[in-house]
């Protein structure tokens, strides 16, 4: 009889890679904002490895743009960082134009920085809205919704939409402002500081927000930079970059504001940035309607970007030959010229560039969109290693980002 | 005939908590709605007042998803272990003089005991839904009650001491030489940390780690439909509302008032938990989350220590009286 052979068992060794935990955040989830995903390597719930993935909106801006003329693709624009279309719209009307030599009337370059500006409002509150609701604030969110509707009512009067606005024009705006549309917005002006200082109430006098935020998701002036951050995430590090100081376009070069700057690079830092842009915004919002000139509201060498006669327009949309007022004129014309440009605006995420390169023809040969956001999602990366899931979505949160506009 | 009387007041008792849950909802959403500039349930009912027994259908009338690979038997039991553990509390609450189901010797540790048994639903609802985000939900979960049970054990062991007693209905009675019939003053360290290890023990913000909707969307129940996720919010409510007994017993002298109620005795009671569950809420609309790591910081660096302090004061304290 054959003795059975002793059989070992085989005791499996921690060898720590092996304990790793990886998560898939995302596209479906609450707190990536949009179709975000984050690719995780957990070591419990620290992470050791990020990895965020864009690309599920399968959008295709830039070579849809350049299929289109540039008065054609304006309306892909609003579509990009959604939150603050109006200032996209701008930042593009004016990459435009200095690629044609197009001139704008001073009105048009007042009321262009109003929307803009009105946009970054809107803009920043969302982003509390959403940085507060991801950290656990629930009533900031709704408090911020509240004023942020007032905004959109305010856009609805002056160009009937909420969203998708194309209410800049290249060379000027789509229409004047009224007078109501002023009024209202000097009594949002009025009121919109104390709400400021309401969101701060709840926010900045509470220690579970400070402890969530003081000290998360440090980056240094050098290394944002490095990541090529932009906005109030540079500016929270301390770096004073901000376009509309440093190659000012439409009003900003005639208002006096100032660019708040952090000092720690962290999450609260970044807060408070966003937090003092928006007192400055009212600021510049209403040294615009304080100085707004008298004037025509589009530049006489664009005259193509408008409708020349809004009767026959109309006529033509009955027999379907809409096309030969706005579209067909900007066809026809040979006002282009061949060359390349980079301009670039501060919308409220950051530095929004167009490159464009022309051939001659009435659509740009090439477009480039610089879109801040994409450029944070990919800082994301260094600032969320070593910390914990609940440092990373409130890192999400401060980086304000918009996947609208990262995958173009 | 005792044992008739006694499920008659078992039957009792549960259609009050019953319509406690269903109506704290309410409360919760009307009172966070009025804080946050809006309205609440407004349409079924007059002000929404039907609203809890709306959802309560709707709940039960929704689609049972069960995943693929989870641990079936396991997933279906978490939810009824954690109503189950909490309804077992009301057993020994004491509402009035005389109005205790079981007026047991042992009636706070019985509660620690039961309480700290609905953490295993939750642990084991997220180990058996077989999903990473219920999986950290579950083993947060297991770690916050670990920790927060041990510092509110410890806060109440100075009303032990006081009251001489672990029977819920003698702490009351024990409370009335105290100043305004209450341990609050006296206990003022120890109510600090039971206060907040009751907000902890029932997952309520700032300490609603285990199901953090978004940071692990809704952890241990995110896998949870219909009446199954409400089973686990009734026994939250429960919780809440076994735990703000708790501390009405405690420390706001129970069932006493500052004059007696001839024809409600429970009044006072109801009024002190409710005055709590308003806390909860109110919390729930004023504060962010906690952090995992701050959290258990919190729980064993402040929480503990500090119930320790107090047990050693209210012990040298009756030493010096007596």
């Amino acid at each position: 009889m054959t003795r059975p052979i002793k059989q070992h068992l085989e005791i499996p060794v921690a060898d720590g890679a092996g304990e790793r935990y990886s998560l898939r955040m995302g596209p479906q989830h609450p707190a990536t904002h949009g179709v975000l995903r984050v690719d995780l390597e957990l070591d419990g719930e620290t992470i050791i490895e990020c990895i965020p993935q864009v690309g599920y909106l399968h959008r295709g801006f830039e070579k849809l743009a350049e299929n289109k003329t540039y008065a054609q693709a304006l309306i892909l624009t609003d579509r990009l960082d959604y939150i603050a279309a109006m200032a996209n719209n701008v930042g593009y009307c004016v990459a435009v134009e200095r690629l044609l030599g197009i001139s704008v009337p001073l009105r048009a370059q007042y009321i262009r920085t109003i929307v803009g500006e009105m946009s970054r409002l809107c803009s920043h509150l969302l982003w509390l809205a959403t940085h507060a609701l991801d950290i656990g604030a629930m009533t900031v969110f709704l408090y911020c919704f509240r004023e942020r509707e007032i905004l959109l009512d305010l856009f609805e009067e002056l160009c009937g939409a909420r969203l998708t606005f194309s209410y800049p024009r290249i060379g000027g705006v789509r229409q004047d402002v009224t007078s109501y549309f002023v009024d209202e917005l000097q009594r949002f002006l009025d009121m919109f500081p104390s709400k400021i200082e309401e969101y701060e109430t709840l926010i900045d006098t509470n220690r579970i927000w400070l402890k969530r935020t003081v000290g998360v998701g440090t980056l240094t002036g050098e290394e944002a930079l490095a990541l090529g951050l932009t906005g109030a995430c540079l500016r929270g590090s301390g770096v004073d970059y901000d376009i509309r100081k440093h190659q000012p376009y439409d009003a900003y070069p005639l208002v006096d504001f100032e660019v708040p700057l952090g000092s720690d690079g962290d999450i609260y830092a970044r807060y408070r940035c966003r937090m003092e842009e928006m007192h400055q915004s009212v600021r510049i919002i209403q040294q615009c309607i304080d100085q707004l000139p008298p004037g025509p509201i589009i530049g006489p060498d664009a005259p193509d970007l408008v409708m020349p006669n809004k009767v026959p327009a109309r006529i033509e949309a009955g027999t379907n030959e809409y096309g030969t007022g706005l579209i067909k004129l900007i066809r026809d014309r040979n006002l282009y010229i061949s060359g390349d440009v980079y301009v670039a605006t501060e919308v409220p995420k950051g530095e929004l560039g167009f490159y464009f390169i022309s051939d001659g023809n009435n659509r740009p040969y090439r477009m480039h969109i610089r879109s801040p956001s994409f450029i944070h999602i990919g800082a994301l990366a260094a600032i969320a290693k070593g910390e914990l899931i609940a440092d990373l979505i409130a890192n999400i949160g401060s980086l304000d980002v918009v996947l609208g506009e990262s995958d173009r | 005939m005792n044992i008739l009387l006694t499920l008659v007041w078992l039957l009792i008792l549960f259609a009050v908590v019953m319509l406690h849950v269903a109506y704290a909802t309410y409360f919760e959403r009307k009172i966070i709605g009025h804080m946050q500039v809006r309205l609440g349930p407004m349409r079924v009912g007059w002000h929404g007042l039907l609203q809890p027994i709306a959802d309560g259908i709707k709940s039960f009338f929704k689609e049972d998803i069960i995943p693929e690979n989870a641990d079936k038997p396991t997933f279906l039991a978490a939810p009824i272990i954690c109503l189950v553990a909490m309804m077992t509390s009301l057993a020994v609450l004491p509402f009035a003089k005389g109005w205790v189901l079981a007026d047991i010797d042992i009636g706070l540790l019985f509660i620690f005991a039961m309480s700290s048994l609905a953490s295993y639903g939750v642990v084991l609802a997220g180990w058996a839904s077989n999903s990473k985000y219920s999986f950290l939900g579950g083993l947060r979960s297991m770690a916050q009650v670990i920790s927060y049970e041990i510092s509110m054990g410890l806060s109440l062991v100075g009303v032990m001491l006081m009251a001489g007693s672990l029977n819920l209905s003698e702490i009351v009675e024990a409370q009335g030489d105290s100043f305004l019939g209450m341990y609050l003053m006296p206990q003022c360290i120890g109510f600090f940390v039971f206060f907040i290890s009751m907000l902890a023990e029932t997952n309520r913000v700032p300490f609603d780690l285990p199901e953090a909707e978004t940071e692990l969307v809704s952890g241990y129940c995110t896998e949870y439909s219909g009446m199954r996720y409400a089973i686990f919010f009734m026994a939250e409510y429960i919780g809440m509302m076994v735990m703000a007994s708790i501390a009405t017993i405690c420390f706001l002298g129970g069932w006493n008032g500052p004059f007696a109620v001839p024809f409600f005795p429970p009044l006072w009671f109801v009024l002190k938990v409710y005055l709590f569950m308003f806390l909860f809420i109110w919390i729930r609309a004023t504060l962010p989350r906690y952090r995992y790591d701050q959290l258990m910081d919190l729980g064993w660096k402040l929480l503990i220590p500090l119930a320790l302090v107090n047990i050693v004061l209210t012990a040298c304290l009756k030493a010096l009286i007596s």
